[in-house]
């Protein structure tokens, strides 16, 4: 156990980099234990000035997980709309306090969001956190972590979901950081264990070809990030819950990286995992002859067109248009493969999907295994059958 | 500023997306998989090597593994890297991602003054993209993610970040922390006049959990906060029919099929 020096600080830092659970802080130019301290000593070495010395007892604090409680959701919004995957997370979020017969607290930070409570809350939040003020209309890292990491280390939930968007992977490790506690990127499948509050979150690495199943059993909160399109929202009208409102200020460690402009990408981007029917087309198309095919059977059945990573490359489709892995993940009512192999790659975008229809010249191809109904044969023969008898 | 100090994290992955696991073991197949380094990595010591052509710098780059790790420092040598820090010690073993950039960050500050630190966006193994954030948290310095460009001017970078929906430059006071995505550049080849100068071995240090002043009980498997409990290769169910007949068969009787669960 530490005893500290006041007078001998010269508020390098170097012990509270020292630290891993961030057990000792600098207030001002005073170093403070928190609670967090487990009396390691590790900073004691690093100190220079003699400001941290050695109490002699070693006792280890860490903290109590039982008083966590609560699952909480990080909704983000764009220009003041919230997206749909903080829905999708406030579904699962439902889920998982339901089993621990606990609540949801959903925590919104933008400008002009006052409003936005009722929406969270019909979705499955019983609680709302709104921080709304100019200063956090966009995104930036630093008083992003300080604001939430400040009603998170307050309020002491179980676990924290975000969604695996560009904010959701900038903002969560960082987070978890502040917080000391373990995280686990863009999960496809969380479990929760009722008695013990262990959440088992499940995800894939290498491309697709390995799943991986973590926990953080003895930390708390339990983070993790989920892609847009994986959990699915659940609306009722008549839920109610309480909306609580963050007094918040700019602080000028908030200003440390400015934006300076943004551009918008031209849009086709979001409207895929919206689509109820996609019609998707893979190398199997061969060319621009094939590619004008999918875009007829889409027009016939009102879809949109999604694409494998193969005809992206081949120039056929923009990357917008690409499912899996390293693309979109889709859940359409119907989805139907066109000269697709069904590579894990494009499987992990688009095998949630109610639906799934396979035309594939290779009866061994892997997509009929994911298919309910296949199609061996030509897609140069069966598209065109298809659009004939349809219209 | 004083010539430019520039610190690039990388990691040596195993090198293909074939891996496989052990049904038995339910562990990584890791025989015969060569390693190599992290693609995005890469696409870092070069942004690290532009800048120094621009501005003049010193390159380190900094990797955490296994001994065998170090064949990813010999590479970026050869691409004109000056200096590399090999972390390895067998404490260090199981650490995830918030213990790595715990360790990284100590070896950055034991290695001196820095401006810059560059991180690929993600890792093609684990994909996280955890651990440049995890290392500007450790060091209380400002993060940028998502870089596809950066320019350097009077101690402020720059940054073209690559988002969902659209493209947003920011600039920041150094020292800071940057990850970059593939988009940034084209990382050059290996050079053989870089190689000759690689071969000799005094570009590299290695370090272990003693130099860097670190308790055991902070590192590895033991401090990390996440366990993996299991690995395994994802299941796809066969779940439906094929639909017999020729094409007009074919498409009749899937019209039907659509019809009947209320899809069309
Ligand atoms: C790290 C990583 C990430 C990746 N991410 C993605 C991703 O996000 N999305 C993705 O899609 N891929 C991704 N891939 C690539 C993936 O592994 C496959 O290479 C890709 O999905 C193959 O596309 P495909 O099915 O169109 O082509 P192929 O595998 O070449 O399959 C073409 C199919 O068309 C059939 N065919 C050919 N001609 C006809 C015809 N006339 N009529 C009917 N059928 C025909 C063939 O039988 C074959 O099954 C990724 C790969 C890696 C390594």
């Amino acid at each position: 156990m530490i005893t500290l020096i006041p007078e001998n600080c010269n508020a390098c830092r170097q012990c509270t980099y020292a630290c891993l659970y961030g057990g000792i802080v600098l207030e001002g130019k005073t170093p403070v234990r928190t609670d967090s301290c487990t009396g390691c000593d590790a900073c004691i070495d690093i100190c220079k000035t003699g400001a941290i010395v050695s109490s002699g007892q070693n006792i280890r604090l860490g903290h109590d997980i039982a008083e966590y409680k609560g699952v909480w959701v990080i909704a983000e919004q764009r220009q003041g709309h919230i997206l749909p995957v903080a829905l999708e997370l406030l579904g699962k979020a439902r889920e998982l306090a339901d089993i621990r017969e606990t609540g949801v607290t959903a925590v919104l930070l933008g400008d002009g969001v006052d409003k936005s409570g009722d929406l969270l809350i019909k979705h499955g939040a019983d609680r709302v956190f709104i921080a709304s003020a100019p200063f956090l209309g966009s995104y930036r890292t630093s008083p992003f972590v300080r604001i939430i990491s400040g009603v998170i280390k307050e309020h002491r939930p179980e676990i924290v979901l975000f969604g695996a968007t560009a904010m959701g992977r900038d903002l969560a490790p960082r987070l978890a950081n502040s917080l000391r506690t373990g995280l686990t990127a863009d999960c496809t499948q969380l479990e929760m264990s009722a008695d013990d509050g262990v959440l088992l979150q499940t995800k894939p690495a290498f491309g697709g070809n390995i799943m991986a199943a973590i926990t953080a059993a003895n930390h708390r909160p339990q983070m993790a990030t989920v892609r847009p399109g994986v959990m699915q929202p659940v609306c009722s009208p008549s839920r109610k819950g309480d909306t609580v409102f963050l007094d918040v200020r700019e602080e000028h460690s908030d200003t440390i990286v400015s934006i300076l402009k943004t551009v918008k990408k031209k849009q086709s981007r979001a409207t895929l995992e919206k689509a109820d029917i996609i019609i998707s087309g893979g190398r199997g198309l061969g060319d621009s002859k094939g590619f004008k095919l999918l875009k007829d059977l889409a027009a016939v059945f009102s879809g949109q067109i999604g694409a494998s990573r193969a005809a992206v490359d081949m120039g056929l489709i923009d990357h917008d248009h690409q499912v899996g892995q390293t693309g979109r993940t889709v859940r359409p009512c119907l989805y139907i493969a066109c000269g697709i192999s069904g590579a894990v790659q494009h499987l992990a975008g688009m095998q949630s999907s109610d639906i799934i229809v396979a035309i594939n010249k290779d009866p061994k191809a892997p997509i009929f295994q994911v298919a309910d109904f296949g199609l061996v044969g030509d897609l140069n023969r069966i598209i065109p059958e298809i659009i004939e008898q349809l219209k | 500023m004083k010539g430019l100090k520039i610190i690039v994290a990388v990691k040596q992955v195993p090198g293909t997306d074939e891996v496989r696991t052990d049904p038995k073991t339910n562990s990584l197949i890791r025989q015969g998989v060569p390693g190599i380094l992290n693609p995005e990595d890469r696409n870092a010591v070069e942004a690290a090597l532009c800048l120094k052509e621009k501005h003049g710098a010193a390159v380190t780059a900094l990797t955490m593994g296994p001994p065998e790790a170090g064949d990813v420092l010999e590479e970026v040598f050869a691409m004109g890297v000056d200096k590399g820090i090999l972390l390895t010690d067998m404490a260090f073993a199981g650490s995830d991602t918030l213990i790595t950039a715990f360790i990284l960050s100590r070896a950055i500050i034991k290695s001196g003054r820095f401006d810059l630190i560059l991180c690929g966006r993600h890792a093609i193994d684990g994909e996280t993209a955890q651990v440049g954030p995890q290392i500007a948290g450790f060091m209380d310095l400002p993060q940028v993610t998502y870089a596809e460009e950066i320019v350097l001017e009077k101690g402020f970078i720059t940054v073209r970040r690559d988002l969902e929906d659209c493209q947003e430059w920011v600039k920041v006071k150094l020292p800071a922390v940057v990850t970059v995505t593939s988009r940034i550049n084209r990382p050059r080849y290996p050079s053989l006049y870089n190689v000759q100068t690689a071969c000799d071995g005094s570009l590299l240090t290695t370090w272990g959990a003693e130099d860097l002043k670190v308790p055991a009980s902070m590192l590895g498997l033991d401090a990390s906060p996440t366990v993996i409990k299991k690995i395994f290769e994802p299941d796809h169910k066969k779940r439906g029919e094929i639909i017999p007949g020729d094409e007009k068969e074919m498409a009749a009787s899937l019209i039907e099929k659509l019809k009947g669960v209320n899809v069309i």
